[in-house]
């Protein structure tokens, strides 16, 4: 467990000072996959630092497993560092020693045993995938081989804690998901506590079960992830969740909306949850004397639950469609009727765009 | 008159003699001097204005004597160590005094060029301020201090020919006396391309080890 309590941290670089971290309160608790987020310069890599003391807070206390690091004598700290692992963006491993000795640094400098090291080593290197390049160096790997390097050395003390430090933003998508997939792993099986901040929310998505959002020293929204991506309170938040799930009605379905003779309107359904989503179109239109197309969706996955929106027509005759509508507002999900007036070639483009449903 | 061949190998000995010596006593001090130029820097490991603000300036002075000039200035000092300030022995004293702080600026860059992500990953992990010197800094920086005390090695052997100047012999002073002063072309060029080859073999020995640990 972290607890952040009014962290502050000022930079004092003469006639210029920056305000790095702004009374920063949160906590992570046991078991979290705890993502921050925030744009470049927002002190993410200042709030991380502060955990194991590369930085030292100007006022305010971190707590990490019920200690005060700042507290501790020299050597307390250094014992306490062992039980916090650190990965970093640009994997800062020794390019003179090879993976294996990389990987057995920390073990090394808490002078344990030659034949412990190498059982540790090797073990940590498989859980990773990388039993087969022990004895390579680390300019012989790819950045995802690399990274994999340092969870292991990370993770060689066996620590409570990971802090990672923008681990994937080196990282090329696919590579990315793998390390993710990785860093859940240790989550799992070796019930380890992780701090991740990145400026992708993409990574958030991905793995974290509770967000907090940064901008400009202070944190301004955080909880569940689940909570934050339904209920996104500032515009920053907003701006980040459009970055993965797309939110804006596409400029396409404007074109269909029209007020010809018979009925026709579009609504935007936001949805969370197993419930929803397509269960809801197919229940209504079977229930219903409508006509139901989807002319838009946008669906992803938060820690196994469906999240996203779909963009949908409704045709029918006007009653039959305020039944369907009141029926899916009962959903509990978010409606949101399309009404920006548009132009009016509606017939040709329906079907064009019909069913492009994609998450 | 023509120098024999005795003559030559004799100054050949006392050349790599002089050479050797002061660059295992100028590493010494060179490659001290230079940790502590890193480590007692502003925002690094032991950081220390006082030490840093007293080795900056001592290194600069030695830095900014002309060697010949060192050589005679310091010869009560010289006699003091070796207790005679003529030979080449006594060369070895100026040699040192002038190759050390020399190196301590090779060592320094050499220490500076290491990502400094290699000393956060290090404190990351608790090591102490000595481990991450010895454990992270120096092995990173190998390659290049092989290059740096290449460069260090090529300038003894320039310095060592005005080491004829207190009698300290070797190929510089064969060249001056015999080649100069009593205008035997021949000495000149032998001895010159006997320095040349000297250096050709340091420079070329450095570059074998630098890329052999860098494993290019
Ligand atoms: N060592 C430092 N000295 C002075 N200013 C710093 C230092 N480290 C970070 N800062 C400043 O603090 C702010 C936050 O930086 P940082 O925590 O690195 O942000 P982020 O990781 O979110 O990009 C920035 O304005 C940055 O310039
Ligand atoms: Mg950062």
């Amino acid at each position: 467990m972290i607890e952040f309590r009014r962290v502050s941290k000022v930079f004092d670089g003469g006639e210029k000072k920056v305000e790095a971290l702004k009374e920063i309160n949160i906590t992570v608790e046991k078991g979290d996959i705890f993502g921050v987020i925030g744009f470049s310069g927002a002190g993410k890599s200042t709030l991380i630092r502060t955990v194991n003391l590369l930085e030292y807070p100007t006022s305010g206390e971190v707590i990490v497993e019920g200690k005060d690091l700042a507290k501790m004598s020299e050597k307390d700290l250094r014992e306490a560092k062992k039980n916090i692992g650190m990965i970093f963006q640009h994997f800062n491993l020794l390019n003179s020693k090879t993976v294996f000795d990389n990987v057995a640094m920390p073990l090394l400098l808490g002078k344990k045993k030659k034949k412990e090291i190498e059982e540790r080593v090797n073990e940590i290197l498989r859980f990773v995938g990388l039993e087969d390049k022990a004895m390579n160096y680390p300019n012989q790997l790819s950045g995802g081989q690399k990274q994999r390097v340092g969870i292991a050395r990370a993770l060689a003390t066996n620590p409570s804690i990971l802090l990672c430090d923008e681990a994937t933003s080196a990282l090329d998508p696919q590579t990315t998901k793998a390390i993710l997939n990785l860093l859940k792993r240790i989550n799992e099986e070796y019930k380890i506590t992780i701090l991740i901040i990145t400026h992708e929310m993409e990574v958030i998505k991905e793995i974290c079960n509770r967000v907090a959002v940064m901008e400009d020293g202070s944190v301004i929204e955080s909880g569940n992830v689940i909570d934050i991506f339904a209920r996104p309170r500032t515009e920053t938040t907003r701006n980040f969740i459009r970055s993965v799930v797309r939110d804006e009605v596409p400029s396409s379905v404007y074109g269909l909306l029209n007020e010809d003779a018979y009925f026709s309107r579009i609504f935007k359904i936001d949805f969370l949850g197993l419930s929803s989503g397509q269960p809801i179109v197919s229940k209504t239109a079977k229930r219903f004397n409508v006509e139901i197309n989807v002319l838009f969706g946008n669906i992803t996955e938060l820690q196994g639950i469906p999240f996203g929106n779909l963009i949908v027509e409704i045709i029918g005759n006007e009653d039959e469609i305020d039944r369907a509508l009141q029926f899916i507002k009962n959903q509990n999900v978010k409606v949101k009727e399309v009404t920006k007036d548009g132009s009016k070639q509606r017939a040709h483009f329906k079907r064009l765009v019909g069913n492009a449903v994609h998450g | 008159m023509e120098v024999s061949k005795e003559l030559i190998l004799n100054a050949l000995w006392e050349t790599l003699y002089m050479v050797s010596i002061s660059l295992f006593f100028g590493s010494i001090i060179g490659i001290f001097l230079g940790i502590l130029l890193v480590v007692t820097r502003k925002g690094h490991i032991y950081e220390n204005r006082f030490i840093f603000s007293i080795v900056n300036p001592i290194v600069n002075i030695f830095r900014s004597i002309p060697f010949i000039i060192l050589l005679v200035a310091i010869i009560p000092f010289t006699r003091l160590m070796v207790g005679t300030s003529i030979g080449t022995t006594a060369a070895i004293v100026p040699l040192v005094l002038h190759i050390g702080p020399y190196i301590s600026r090779l060592v320094e860059n050499s220490l500076l060029e290491v990502d400094e992500g290699i000393i956060e990953a290090a404190k990351a992990m608790g090591a102490t301020p000595i481990q991450i010197i010895f454990r992270f800094l120096m092995p990173e920086a190998f390659a290049s201090l092989i290059l740096s005390i290449t460069t260090a090695t090529i300038g003894l052997v320039g310095a060592t020919a005005m080491a004829g100047a207190i009698g300290g012999g070797g190929l510089g002073d064969v060249a001056i006396t015999y080649g100069y002063q009593r205008f035997s072309t021949i000495t000149i060029f032998v001895t010159v391309l006997i320095l040349v080859i000297v250096v050709q073999g340091v420079q070329s020995l450095g570059n074998i080890f630098e890329r052999k640990i860098r494993r290019v």
